[in-house]
């Protein structure tokens, strides 16, 4: 089991409570979508998988052991708004080797060019700083990465390019790949396994009354 | 039928700002260029496009509310008007009303009830505005915080029609919402446009684009690539006419979802002749000289090679 | 000037502030005490073109007292608002990121600070230091740090919660890493502007509390010290005692207030494109 999360419990404000009891396993090489409408708490779900929230209750495991709450984290997420992803203030070849140093055949591999590491983020359209948002992540280290809407601003042409870089990389690096996403026609495509956000909270039967 | 002007007609719009580039050198950035548009009544007109072609910065030019460093040049008539700062200054709320894209836009400490009333509105307006979008009388008296983000959507939309607006112009009414609430929106402007309102959908979302309006417009590089009937996106690539909106449709994840390589030109690195022509496979010399808009099987195209 | 542009024109008016008041502060420094010792064969002149502002009841020249006086007001305003900026930079870095008891307690100080008059903290202070140079100092600087520290506090934490600091923080950059890189440099220029904007109320501050007898000793030429000092013989008709001495304190006030407005035109980004 690559990522086992059982009997999560999340809420953002006291007594509203954003999952309740939920319950999600993932295997190694999968590319599982998690598809739901806005603001049902998959993205939330998300963040706590990739160690960004910490659940109120429940556990995570990864590979059969916890998240480390430091160092690196072999699970990464990539999200929504690349440009709110990365420091407005730093030039990208700064961000791109936050986590790890890239090499240069990786970047050229994923269409990333070499003039656009002198710039700022501001200079740069958001399919081009989502590659470099996922080139960043892809540290040895990483062994799953969770796509929380990834492409959702992006305009179309723009998400078949992004998806196509990000497929190769999960197939070349081996990775599990969760992609977070309310558009069923993309969740079909590009996984192995569809998983509605509904059947998450209901299956679990502390939550049938 | 007696032929009708339109609501709003724009030729050869072009929009740039006057930007700091290294510390007190200021350059014109072309954002929008040679754009051509036209609304008529009763009919939806969608604008798809990518992040970055000019989509909202063309709502703000129509309702005249462009930063202060902007400047417009071009032809732009409302029912045949030269459209003028007084004019958009009149219109704007009135005449012309804007969806706007997300609650942030309401004031978070009035009651919506209030905010939907507005200046010109009346209490009668805004209930009749209410039932018609199904929204309880109690929600008058929420604050834009209470409301869900279905509920938040039509109270903004009932902003818009309260005014008797003659052009509606919609930016992004749609993401983030459940499939079956876009719908809803949809279907409510499909209804006002049967009313005889011109409606601009300013959108991403081509699927939901080609499913409600009568037209789309197809923004590229901040101008209009094509304007095809909605029909022609069901058709397939072989109905569209403009290179970039078939490798549009080709990309989209029910289709094919195949790439082209390349990206859109940023403002200010603007190519001169066709704007798409780096990334086109159908690229000839011609393509670098001046390319008109033309008429062609109904629909509009700017490309010389398209047929 | 049509063709000059705002940031130019900002930039510009910048310089020439910064000219005015670093030029009172220098010529302050230089200033030979002999100008402005007494001088019993010229007391009590009005406003001449040997003696611009007047003489006092010792024949002391005003001019070079007011100037001298505001000279040792921006360097000490320097001073006491530098501590203080630096104060309310770590208070806030500190409350933001470390959170718990800190904040609490952080907080708390600065509601403490702040439900006290400035003025009346500040005579505390400076009284219980011995007066002087010393006391004054140590009082601007420690009462007015907290409004800054409020600003750079809530700051810190929405930059705390962006995406990029998060993820920051799963690329396994530790906390001391993350707050230099990506906090410090973002705070610094609320700091500068909170900085700037400091500076008249410490300089004012410094004037009231001497002017009270709390500060500054009667010897020093203080701004304080000429305002209290004429008051006693505005009734005799020396008008220029209170009237000149008291325009420039206004006028180097304003300054300091226009400078730090104009800087923070350029730094934020709803008017930088002006």
């Amino acid at each position: 089991m690559l990522i086992e999360a059982k009997d999560i419990c999340f809420s953002y404000r006291k007594n509203r409570s954003i999952l309740e009891h939920v319950d999600f396993t993932m295997d190694a090489g999968e590319r599982v979508a998690l598809v739901g409408p806005s603001g049902c708490g998959k993205s939330t779900l998300a963040q706590i998988l990739a160690g960004y929230l910490k659940p109120e209750s429940g556990t995570i495991l990864f590979e059969g052991k916890p998240l480390p709450r430091k160092g690196y984290c072999p699970v990464q997420l990539i999200y929504q708004h690349p440009e709110k992803a990365v420091n407005p203030r730093w030039k990208l070849s700064r961000t791109l080797t936050e986590g790890w140093e890239p090499q240069e055949e990786l970047l050229k591999w994923m269409g990333i060019e070499k003039e656009w590491l002198s710039r700022y983020p501001a200079e740069l359209s958001g399919g081009e700083l989502q590659r470099f948002c996922i080139a960043r992540a892809m540290s040895p280290k990483t062994r799953c990465v969770i796509a929380d809407e990834m492409t959702a601003m992006l305009d179309v042409i723009t998400q078949a390019q992004i998806w196509d870089v990000m497929l190769k990389m999960a197939e070349r690096r081996k990775l599990g790949l969760l992609v977070v996403t309310h558009r069923m026609e993309l969740a079909e495509r590009i996984c192995t396994r569809v998983v509605r956000f509904e059947e998450l909270v209901e299956e679990n039967p502390a939550n049938v009354l | 039928m007696e032929h009708k002007e339109p609501i709003l007609d724009i030729k050869n719009l072009s929009v740039s700002f006057r930007m700091y580039e290294k510390g007190l050198e200021q350059k014109d950035l072309k954002v929008i260029s040679n754009l051509n548009i036209h609304v008529d009544e009763g009919e939806i007109l969608a604008i798809v496009g990518s992040s970055g072609s000019g989509k909202s910065l063309l709502a703000s030019t129509v309702l005249g509310i462009l930063p202060k460093n902007a400047s417009v040049t071009g032809d732009m008539r409302y029912y045949g008007q030269p459209m003028t700062i007084e004019l958009q200054q009149r219109l704007r709320g009135r005449e012309i009303a804007l969806v706007p894209q997300s609650v942030e836009y309401l004031d978070p400490l009035m009651k919506t009830g209030k905010q939907v009333v507005g200046v010109r509105g009346t209490k009668e307006k805004q209930r009749l505005a209410f039932k018609r979008y199904g929204l309880q009388r109690e929600v008058e008296e929420l604050y834009p915080f209470q409301l869900s983000g279905g509920m938040a959507r039509r109270v903004l939309v009932s902003t818009a029609v309260i005014g008797d607006a003659k052009l509606i112009v919609a930016d992004e009414p749609t993401p983030g919402m459940s499939k079956a609430m876009a719908e809803e929106a949809m279907s409510n402007f499909r209804t006002l446009a049967d009313e005889g309102k011109g409606i601009i959908l300013i959108t991403h979302d081509i699927d939901l684009a080609f499913e409600y309006a009568d037209r789309i417009a197809i923004f590229y590089a901040g101008t209009t690539v094509e304007t095809a009937l909605a029909e022609d996106f069901g058709r397939g690539p072989e109905a569209l006419r403009h290179p970039y909106s078939k490798a549009l449709w080709e990309a989209l994840p029910q289709n094919g979802f195949k790439p082209i390589p390349g990206t859109q030109p940023y403002a200010g690195s603007i190519p001169g002749g066709c704007l798409f022509a780096p990334r086109c496979l159908y690229k000839t010399e011609e393509c670098l000289g001046e390319i008109p808009m033309r008429t062609l099987r109904g629909g509009e195209v700017c490309c010389i090679h398209a047929d | 000037m049509r063709n000059v542009n705002r940031r130019t024109k900002t930039l510009l008016l910048i310089g020439m502030i910064c000219v005015i008041l670093l030029g009172i502060a220098a010529s302050g420094l230089v200033m030979n005490p002999e100008s402005y010792a007494p001088d019993y064969a010229a007391k009590k002149l009005p406003p001449s073109a040997a003696h611009w502002f007047g003489t006092d009841y010792l024949g002391r020249d005003m001019f070079c007292r007011t100037i001298k006086g505001l000279s040792t007001s921006i360097l000490l305003g320097t001073l006491a608002a530098g501590v203080s900026a630096v104060i309310a930079l770590v208070f806030g870095i500190l409350s933001a990121t470390v959170g718990g008891v800190i904040d609490k307690m952080i907080s708390y100080l600065v509601d403490l600070f702040m439900g006290i008059p400035h003025l009346v903290l500040l005579m505390l202070i400076s009284f219980a230091l011995g007066k002087g140079l010393k006391g004054v100092i140590i009082g601007i600087a420690l009462t007015h740090w907290p409004n800054l520290t409020r600003v750079i506090r809530a700051e810190v934490l929405q930059i705390k919660n962006m995406q990029y600091v998060k993820a920051a923080e799963r690329f396994g950059r530790t906390k001391v890493q993350i707050a230099c890189e990506h906090i410090i440099p973002h705070v610094i220029p609320q700091f500068i502007v909170g900085l700037i904007l400091l500076f008249p109320h410490a300089i004012l501050h410094e004037a009231g509390v001497t002017f009270l007898g709390f500060g500054l000793g009667v010897d020093t030429p203080a701004i304080g010290i000429i305002l209290s000092e004429a008051l006693k013989h505005i009734s005799t008709g020396m008008w220029w005692l209170v009237f000149f001495p008291g325009m420039l304190l206004v006028m180097v006030v304003m300054l300091f207030d226009k400078l730090g407005d104009d800087i923070k035109l350029l730094i934020d980004p709803m008017s930088a494109q002006e």
